[in-house]
């Protein structure tokens, strides 16, 4: 896609950010990026290296958004001691999709908008009126969580992902929109922190605070499900998966969380055991995850999106494509308590020319699906054995819009168990590692 | 899942080939009495299985009506050698493709004589495809039996049976397979069984075992998913492919999240993040090589990860792979064994089986014959009529590998006797009877391989003189050559073929190619005569070693027993002196011999502990007829036996070289009792007992001796083993650590490995060994 997709309609704003926050830049530079300074080699900085009264006032007010206190503000000095400059991100780079996270504060004051800076209340505009960025980030606008109080300020949550492939374009527009200006510390998480790290650097002049990805999911996940969504439960499970007419989605109340093990449903797969807040250990993994499914689909079906993917897939017969037990043994496989709608061999029946030219697009895509989650339900049934652990919640953004394979892990998780494991879901299934990100930004614990 | 063979798979399809000659000679050997069939039916490949009787020629030794006075008369043999028939049993497995099914089932019919059997047991995916057209060309009823039940049947039996049958492989050593020494006991181990599903079993006892879990992403899925990515058909093609492929083309792997810091992070960067990861683009081609080989990678890691899940909740760490999509192929077990690795950091081990394509077959054979409880007695893999493993590298042995995929043989003798371990052995679980690995150790290999084929024309030479009346012997001999050189080649290019090399399994090899040409005992008649002319000299000898003072006697005796071992026609240096010099006699190999300080030379230790009290019982193991057993060992014996010790004689069960059998020492032994009132009055009160080995090899095999022999040590409380000769106590047990005193003597009559020792030829080993207090 290039810079041009995914920033375009920012572009002109960028530009007129860029011009306005150098003009600002003076009053706002943080104690933080002071003290970077020489690190960064900054060309274009214009801070006189000697302004003591404006490094009084950083130095005073480190969190606050200009150089002017505000008197107006009730929240105690403590906090906006704490509390970062805006703009607040959380950013999560996995292996292919980038997950960005972003507080929009709601309770600007008159005043404070008044000094707010031109790049950042750009910023602000241009996320929070779109939907879509480029063409190929979006903002998953049901996932919003409203009126949500961070570090004494009340807003939204919003919640925006894009490829990672575009990650290049998303710097690029950094450094058009001249981030570097805000002084804001980019809190990431995700392989590509590191990754794109120097290019962050060497491009956008952005700092990235890299963030361990584990810990960042396990905050993002225990904080997003403290504050529920929007009034209802973050945490649901699915009640007669198996049956498309009774099958019910229902809230679940994760009031005892530990132990727990979470399955993260990426590019691959992290299986976490979890015991308290700060006690959990990764299990183990497995290459073969969302990735897997949409790679192979690319190559068997053509499709371009995992969108389009999964929509295939909801076409699809599966059983064209895989070899059951009742295909092998004509029913149930007695001796071993084998059912015979139990996949025998996945795209077993694929080694026939007659059955190859059979199977559908959609049948293969159904086929990828079933058979990568499956895999994925049997290897968490398997550690939660070993680790003892009966309730395991599955995110990530697998998940996403994939109904198929979040009942399907339901059912073979409680059938394979009999019923003694449960497989949960959250809302905001892909977002908890830029969630726990945006969380380390602003230090909440 | 169980289902193991892929049925309509596109191997070949399902016309059936009916033009094949097939070679008689080699394969459906003895169908005439052929009784009790079993096969499976696999996607590509079926193995059969029939029990038949084998005729065979054996020499048998008998005493002649009035023994004791004959002795003494010149040129007058003690005892007279009889050739008869004997009818062993014989297990015979043959693997063809499934296209020469027809063909195959008529030949069975035209050769199938004098069957009384009624049914066949079937298994295996294709059994039901199969299913009229083996009733109506064999008249027999298919028995279907259960897949997972003939794989863990057939399972156990060759890991009882079959020595070497597990191994390990390794990647980058040469040669890539370790083969494991059985254990004694093999329960529990985990099988995972990977056909078109993969199924994974708990197996607990020879009757229990449990299904305990599974995964449908397996050889189907392979062949499937790749048949569809790559466009090729075959399952082999794609293995063909995947070894030549790159995943990282297609695989989304940890550095290419991570960047190049992965490093710094202590992550290895070549780690899969997300298998077809890279694919997830409408606008980029990969090559089939690359898909091929990330399918690869993808299932096998799968695989080994869930087993290693398997393995660790079931607290097991012994974990058997099988089915299609293992079965002989390097590439396969490559992957799986890396993945095991990772997965369970070193704790679980990836074991593969030499006939793991014949489980099933095996297993639907005992299945069927119950009534014969084959379980009961020990069998032994016949090497000569065996086609052993295919060779790793295609390219190394093109021949072989189309023979193997044409026709593949196993076949099993039944022992008459069932084997045990030797309840002396320290610890059964580690002993390793042979001394070097020729597997392992190249330098080695060549040597003795080398040894062995220019030692083949004196043996076809005395196979030919035994048997003077006969008048097919020539014509016998020279296959018997062919079939041994051919074995040797084959061993040059693929030393793992049976298992581990070894100088024992050279020599195993070439007497089972022996008895393959009713040659049972080339040297029968050579033994016959030195028994007789030893047993002449055997009152002088016993004569000059009374006179002897007590310390003097002791020395003698054991320079006696020395230099009796120095007759050994398996040593060319000694059949070469042998046949040039008849008169070689005790007296010029007791000159022949290294003077003391021997080579190893513990017998100062000995001395010592022969002056304290004699020991309760001793187990000796003999070597050579002649002055071997009648000069050296029985004046040994006598000494134990005056001293108050009792002795467990033991000799091989069948001939071997002029290794003293079982039946001849019996005769021996009456003809010195006669003689001898020492010995006579040991053998009349059973203070002197002459057993079996249940062995017919020139080494010993401690871990499978007859159970009777160990019976016996148990009941009389044997407190020292003496084993003597080159191959029983140097390229076998030369390291073998017993719970009791231990005499480990023989000559080095071979220069090549005296002076891998650091001595000469016709040095002498000689070492006392105590257990540790």
């Amino acid at each position: 896609m290039g810079a041009g997709r995914l920033g375009a309609p920012m572009e002109r704003q960028g530009r007129d950010a860029a011009t306005s926050a150098a003009a600002g830049e003076s009053v706002s530079v943080d104690a933080e990026a002071r003290r970077r300074e020489p690190l960064r080699r900054r060309a274009s900085s214009a801070v006189p290296p000697g302004s003591g009264a404006a490094e009084g006032v950083r130095r005073e007010r480190p969190g606050s958004l200009s150089g002017t206190a505000s008197a107006a503000r009730p929240r105690g000095e403590g906090l906006r001691k704490r509390r970062p400059l805006f703009p607040w991100f959380g950013l999560d780079i996995g292996g292919t999709l980038v997950k960005l996270v972003y507080f929009e504060p709601k309770d600007i004051t008159a005043e404070e908008e008044k000094e707010e800076v031109e790049s950042l209340k750009s910023i602000r505009k241009y996320l929070t009126s779109n939907v879509a960025y480029g063409s190929t980030g979006i903002r998953d606008v049901h996932l919003e969580l409203k009126d949500l109080t961070l570090c004494g300020r009340k807003g939204n949550l919003h919640f925006i992902r894009f490829p990672t492939h575009d990650m290049p374009a998303f710097i690029q527009m950094g450094k058009d929109k001249n981030f570097s200006s805000l002084h804001t510390v980019f809190c990431a998480t995700g392989g590509g922190s590191y990754k794109f790290e120097q290019d962050f650097l060497t491009i956008g002049d952005l700092q990235l605070r890299k963030l361990d990805e584990l810990d960042c999911l396990i905050k993002g996940i225990l904080y997003i499900d403290s504050v529920g969504f929007n009034g209802r439960s973050q945490c649901y499970y699915f009640e007669n998966p198996a049956d498309s007419e009774k099958c019910q989605k229902l809230p679940f109340d994760l009031k005892n969380p530990y132990p727990l093990l979470l399955v993260n449903i990426g590019s691959g797969v992290s299986i976490l055991a979890v015991y308290s807040k700060d006690n959990y250990k990764r299990v183990t993994g497995t290459s073969l995850g969302g990735g897997t499914f949409f790679g192979l689909c690319c190559l068997l079906t053509g499709c371009s999106t995992f969108e389009e993917a999964l929509e295939m897939a909801s076409r699809g017969d599966s059983t064209k494509v895989d070899k059951l037990v009742r295909d092998i043994y004509g029913g149930d496989y007695e001796r071993f308590g084998l059912p015979g709608w139990a996949v025998a061999s996945s795209f077993g029946n694929m080694m026939s020319k007659e059955k190859r030219e059979a199977a559908s697009k959609e049948d293969l895509a159904r086929a990828t699906l079933i058979t990568i989650t499956n895999n994925i339900g049997s290897i968490a049934r398997m550690c939660a054995l070993n680790e003892n652990i009966n309730q395991v919640v599955f995110v990530g953004n697998f998940l996403r819009v994939n109904t198929i394979a979040m009942r399907l892990l339901a059912y073979a998780l409680d059938y394979w168990s009999k019923g003694q494991l449960k497989a949960l879901f959250s809302e905001h299934e892909g977002y908890f590692g830029a969630v726990g990100a945006l969380l380390e930004l602003l230090k909440i614990p | 899942m169980a289902e193991r063979g892929a049925s309509g798979g596109g191997s070949g399809g399902d016309s059936l080939d009916k033009s094949i000659t097939l070679p008689p000679d080699e394969i459906f050997r003895n169908l005439e009495n052929a009784k009790r069939f079993a096969i499976d039916i696999g996607g590509s490949l079926t193995k059969l299985a029939y029990y038949s009787t084998v005729q065979h020629k054996v020499a048998k030794v008998r005493s002649f009506d009035h023994p004791g006075k004959d002795v003494e008369q010149d040129h007058e043999p003690p005892y007279e050698i009889s050739v008869q028939e004997e009818i062993t049993a014989r297990l015979h497995f043959i693997k063809f493709e499934n296209t020469y099914m027809e063909a195959c089932l008529d030949f069975i019919r035209d050769h199938l004589v004098n069957t009384e059997t009624k049914v066949i047991q079937a298994t295996g995916g294709g059994a039901y495809k199969f299913k009229d057209l083996i009733e109506e060309k064999l008249r027999l009823k298919v028995d279907k039996e259960d897949v997972m039940t003939c794989l863990i049947k057939g399972c156990n039996f060759v890991l009882k049976n079959i020595p070497h049958e597990a191994f390990m492989y390794q990647k980058d050593s040469d040669p890539e397979f370790r083969f494991q020494t059985n254990h004694p006991n093999i329960f529990p181990y985990l099988l995972v069984n990977i056909g078109s599903g993969v199924s994974i079993v708990k197996v607990e006892t020879e009757d229990r075992f449990e299904w305990i879990g599974g995964s449908s992403i397996g050889g189907g899925t392979f062949w499937g998913l790749g048949a569809l990515l790559t466009k090729t058909k075959k399952f082999d093609e794609l293995l063909q492919l995947a070894s030549k492929g790159r995943h990282a083309n297609v695989d989304m792997l940890v550095q290419d999240i991570y960047g190049g810091a992965h490093q710094t992070l202590g992550l290895s960067g070549n780690l899969i993040a997300s298998s077809f990861g890279k694919s997830a683009t409408a606008d980029r081609e990969f090559s089939k090589e690359d898909m091929a080989k990330s399918l690869l990678h993808m299932i096998s890691n799968d695989i080994g990860q869930l087993a290693c899940l398997y393995a660790r909740l079931h607290g097991l760490d012994r974990v058997y792979f099988g089915g299609f999509f293992i079965r002989g192929h390097p590439v396969t077990m490559r992957t799986i064994t890396y993945s095991i690795n990772f997965f369970s950091k070193g704790e679980v081990q990836a074991l593969f089986l030499r006939h793991e394509g014949y489980l099933g077959a095996i297993g639907a054979f005992l299945k069927g014959a119950e009534q014969d409880s084959p379980n009961q007695y020990s069998w032994g893999e016949n090497y000569a009529a065996s086609s052993g493993l295919m060779s790793t590298s295609p390219e190394l042995c093109p021949t072989q590998r189309a023979r193997s995929g044409t026709f593949d043989l196993l076949e099993m003798d039944r022992l008459e006797r069932p084997l045990v371990n030797l309840p002396l052995l320290l610890d059964p679980s580690s002993y390793v009877p042979d001394t070097v690995d020729l597997t392992d150790d190249a330098l080695a290999r060549q040597y003795w391989l080398t040894c062995f084929e220019e030692a083949l024309d004196g043996v076809v030479k005395r196979a030919v003189a035994s048997q003077p009346e006969s008048v097919d012997a020539a014509e016998r001999a020279e296959k018997f050559r062919q079939k041994y050189w051919s074995k040797l080649q084959t061993l040059r290019h693929q030393p793992f073929a049976y298992g581990t090399l070894t100088v024992r399994s050279l020599l195993d090899t070439r007497e089972h190619c022996l008895n393959e040409f009713n040659f049972p005992d080339p040297y029968s008649k050579v033994k016959q005569k030195e028994n007789g002319l030893a047993l002449k000299c055997f009152q002088s000898v016993t004569r000059s070693l009374d006179s002897l003072g007590w310390e003097e006697r002791q020395l003698a005796l054991v320079k006696g027993l020395l230099a009796g071992n120095v007759f050994d026609w398996g040593a060319k240096a000694v059949s070469d002196v042998l046949e040039s010099d008849p008169q070689f006699g005790f007296e010029e190999a007791k000159r022949k011999l290294q003077e003391r300080p021997w080579l190893v030379d513990s017998y100062t230790k000995w001395l010592q502990r022969l002056k304290g009290p004699p020991h309760k019982c001793a187990l000796i193991f003999a070597d050579n007829s002649g002055i071997d057993i009648i000069l050296g060992v029985f004046p040994f014996v006598r000494e134990l036996l005056f001293r108050g010790t009792e002795v467990i004689l033991a000799c091989n069960s069948g001939p071997a070289l002029n290794d003293v059998t079982y039946s001849e020492s019996l005769i021996v032994a009456e003809h010195i009792a006669a003689m001898d009132p020492i010995i006579c009055s040991a053998l009349r009160e059973d203070r002197l007992l002459l057993v079996q080995t249940g062995s017919s090899s020139p080494c010993l095999d401690l871990s499978r001796l007859d159970k009777g022999l160990a019976v016996l040590v148990r009941e009389r409380g044997a407190d020292l083993v003496v084993i003597e000769g080159m191959g029983r106590a140097i390229h076998t047990n030369y390291h073998a650590s017993l719970c009791c005193e231990s005499l480990k003597l023989a000559v080095v009559k071979n220069a090549w490995l005296a002076e891998r020792l650091g001595g000469q030829l016709f040095s002498v080993i000689f070492k006392y060994e105590a257990p540790a207090e």
